[in-house]
């Protein structure tokens, strides 16, 4: 009986997250992916009719199934330099450093998302232009040196977006690492295994989890992303993401739009779906 | 069937008007001493100081509600009827407004300022047709090519010189499908209303790979690209290029080149069922008019005025006046007509197939 009320209880006090859940995101995802099969808006005059044609589309232009591999190799640089900074980050602020100075550091990690992405990425504009911050400081202390403006490139696309997601690589390896018992490190070290050993098989088995989160929420949204493509990326600004904008805002063809939408959904979740299997054997195995 | 295709729309209709919350949606009903517009965003009808002077010397309160794309002023005037009272469209758009019913004709007689409006502008078949008056001519001008006049000591006078080698990648590109086909349509010597070879045009965008730098999309994104000095020659409107060149002191200027460049011409209309007609004439009378132009000269960043009275005050020097509105200059300009839904999605399509190809 007791135990009865207590699921119940359980039920009462998430569904209305659930709820929330479902009204902002499931039910607009629903309708999108309604309009996704529809020949055009259903608006004015319009006499809409379901189709598979956008999905045709897809298949039919060269420069869409081009857009989306750049999309995802775009995905896949930003995570990896997300890892390769964000895990050494949180294994030296969750091992070594210590009280206030830990409190204070993550602070700061956190504190880039107390601004505005937008201006975020103008800011980055400022700093990697030719003749811009970085290239002034340079030639303070190098009158000669060549500019090494990158704005308006791919590696200013990919620097700006390590830049916006690094946090989430942080936080979700930090707590990951933070939560491992230390006296498994310390049985380790008594056993003789060296530092290479602890940390390959006690410290990266058991933060990866976290590791895994922060991969699918940095690389999920970056392959979707537009805005910071757009401004930093110039002549190779394209993205599966800057098209999908495109046909929302340019020619209102919310239709096509909402398809290429989720082929790009379904793309990287078959992504996620495949790693999934074997980054999981690797855990067992460790 | 027809019950299905009732529900599609009215589901089309729930989720847009959802998307729209945040904007009109929530303002709710009018009050009678409101006036509502739909405009771009910094476009001549929200200069506070405009605005300011409106409210006090009628006493109605101006609301705005903004737009960032042509087919966005339609989807908000279809999800929320009854709402706007004055409402700017590009002139080649009025028809398809009225046809729509999303509009209604004005009361010209109303409009104080009506008959100091350039004849051709204010008789124009694309705001007067079925024998009522739909939109009383109120902006216009132009986008072309502008120059870094510390680079060309003269000034150029071909649209070829967007696709010369010696400008490699000094080229800051507008990132609009129709301006793309239509500068591409000029360049290879055809009718940018209705390009006959579309793989000529594929050809001559193709060739801009190596000449572009970067695109940009609103006039603030030009503005630092010309100020960091990234492009010696852009595709921009004419008048921001004047303000870049009066309020921010850089040095540039623009042509009408000997192929032509496009020009819009803007229309203030009112929307069907105006909750204030009385309002709306008299906003749209103030800004028809050439106190409200000289105003927006003086703080920078107007386009030409359809008001005559109001371009023969501006200073004989202006950028306006002695490139733009001559006589000759105008003869070169080609005025948007209207494209099909079918035409803006192609164009669209030829355009991210060209920056894709950019990106190769």
């Amino acid at each position: 009986m007791n135990r009865f009320k207590r699921q119940w209880a359980g039920y009462g006090l998430t569904a209305p997250s659930y709820l929330w859940l479902t009204v902002t995101v499931f039910l607009p995802l629903l309708v999108m992916f309604y309009f996704s099969f529809l020949s055009q808006m259903p608006l004015g005059k319009a006499e809409p009719s379901l189709t598979l044609k956008q999905y045709g589309l897809f298949f039919q232009k060269d420069f869409y199934r081009f857009l989306t591999w750049r999309s995802i190799r775009l995905g896949i640089d930003v995570t990896f330099f997300c890892v390769l900074f964000g895990y050494p980050a949180a294994l030296i602020l969750a091992r070594s450093v210590k009280g206030r100075w830990r409190e204070a550091v993550l602070l700061l990690i956190v504190l880039p998302f107390w601004s505005n992405a937008l201006i975020r990425i103008f800011a980055w504009t400022i700093v990697l232009r030719g003749n811009g911050v970085v290239d002034q400081a340079i030639h303070v202390a190098w009158p000669g040196a060549p500019s090494i403006g990158i704005l308006y490139s791919y590696p200013a696309i990919v620097i700006g977006l390590v830049h916006s997601f690094l946090p989430y690589m942080i936080l979700t390896c930090y707590i990951s690492l933070q939560a491992i018992d230390g006296s498994l490190i310390e049985a380790g070290r008594s056993l003789g295994a060296s530092h290479f050993r602890i940390f390959r098989r006690i410290i990266l088995p058991l933060s990866l989890p976290g590791l895994l989160i922060g991969v699918v929420l940095i690389f999920i949204p970056v392959t979707g992303s537009f805005m910071e493509p757009r401004i930093l990326g110039g002549r190779d600004g394209i993205m599966l993401g800057t098209v999908i904008e495109d046909q929302f805002t340019e020619v209102f063809n919310w239709p096509l739009g909402a398809a290429l939408s989720f082929i790009l959904l379904a793309i990287v979740l078959l992504i996620c779906a495949l790693a999934y299997p074997l980054l999981k054997s690797r855990l067992r195995l460790a | 069937m027809k019950n299905w295709k009732q529900w599609s729309r009215r589901a089309a209709m729930l989720a847009i008007g959802a998307a729209m919350m945040g904007t009109a949606g929530l303002h709710g009903t009018a009050a009678a001493d409101e006036v509502h517009v739909l405009n771009w965003k910094g476009w001549g009808t929200d200069e506070p100081w405009a605005v300011e002077a409106f409210e006090k010397a009628t006493g109605i309160k101006v609301v705005h509600d903004y737009i960032t794309s042509f087919p966005e002023t339609f989807t908000k005037l279809r999800t929320n009827p009854g709402y706007y009272d004055v409402v700017v469209l590009n002139a080649a758009f009025i028809k398809q407004a009225a046809d729509e019913g999303l509009i209604q004709p004005l009361d010209t007689a109303q409009l104080k300022n009506f008959n100091d409006l350039y004849p051709d502008m204010r008789d124009s078949p694309q705001m007067n047709f079925d024998g009522k008056v739909w939109g009383a001519a109120w902006m216009w001008g132009g986008t072309s090519v502008s120059y870094n006049t510390e680079v060309f000591k003269t000034p150029p006078t071909s649209l070829a010189v967007l696709w010369d080698p010696a400008y490699k990648g000094r080229v800051c590109w507008r990132d609009d499908p129709e301006d793309s086909v239509r500068f591409a349509a000029m360049a290879s010597g055809q009718n940018p209303d209705a390009p006959a070879d579309m793989n000529k045009i594929r050809d001559k965008l193709r060739a801009l790979k190596p000449q572009i730098k970067a695109f940009w999309k609103s006039g603030d994104e030009w503005l630092k690209l010309v100020a960091a000095k990234e492009c010696d020659l852009s595709t921009v409107w004419t008048n921001n290029t004047e303000a870049a060149a009066v309020q921010d002191k850089l040095p540039i200027s623009f042509i009408v080149a000997k192929e032509g460049a496009i020009a819009f011409r803007d229309g203030m209309t009112m929307g069907k069922d105006a909750p204030n007609p009385k309002g709306a004439l008299a906003f749209i009378d103030y800004m028809i008019s050439k106190d409200f132009y000289a105003g927006w000269v003086k703080v920078g960043g107007a386009p030409v005025a359809a008001n005559q009275k109001a371009v023969e005050e501006l200073p004989e020097s202006s950028m306006t006046r002695t490139i733009l509105a001559t006589p000759e200059a105008i003869g070169r300009l080609n005025f948007k007509g209207p494209l099909t839904d079918e035409q803006r999605q192609s164009y669209l399509d030829l355009w991210q197939e060209t920056k894709a190809y950019f990106a190769e």
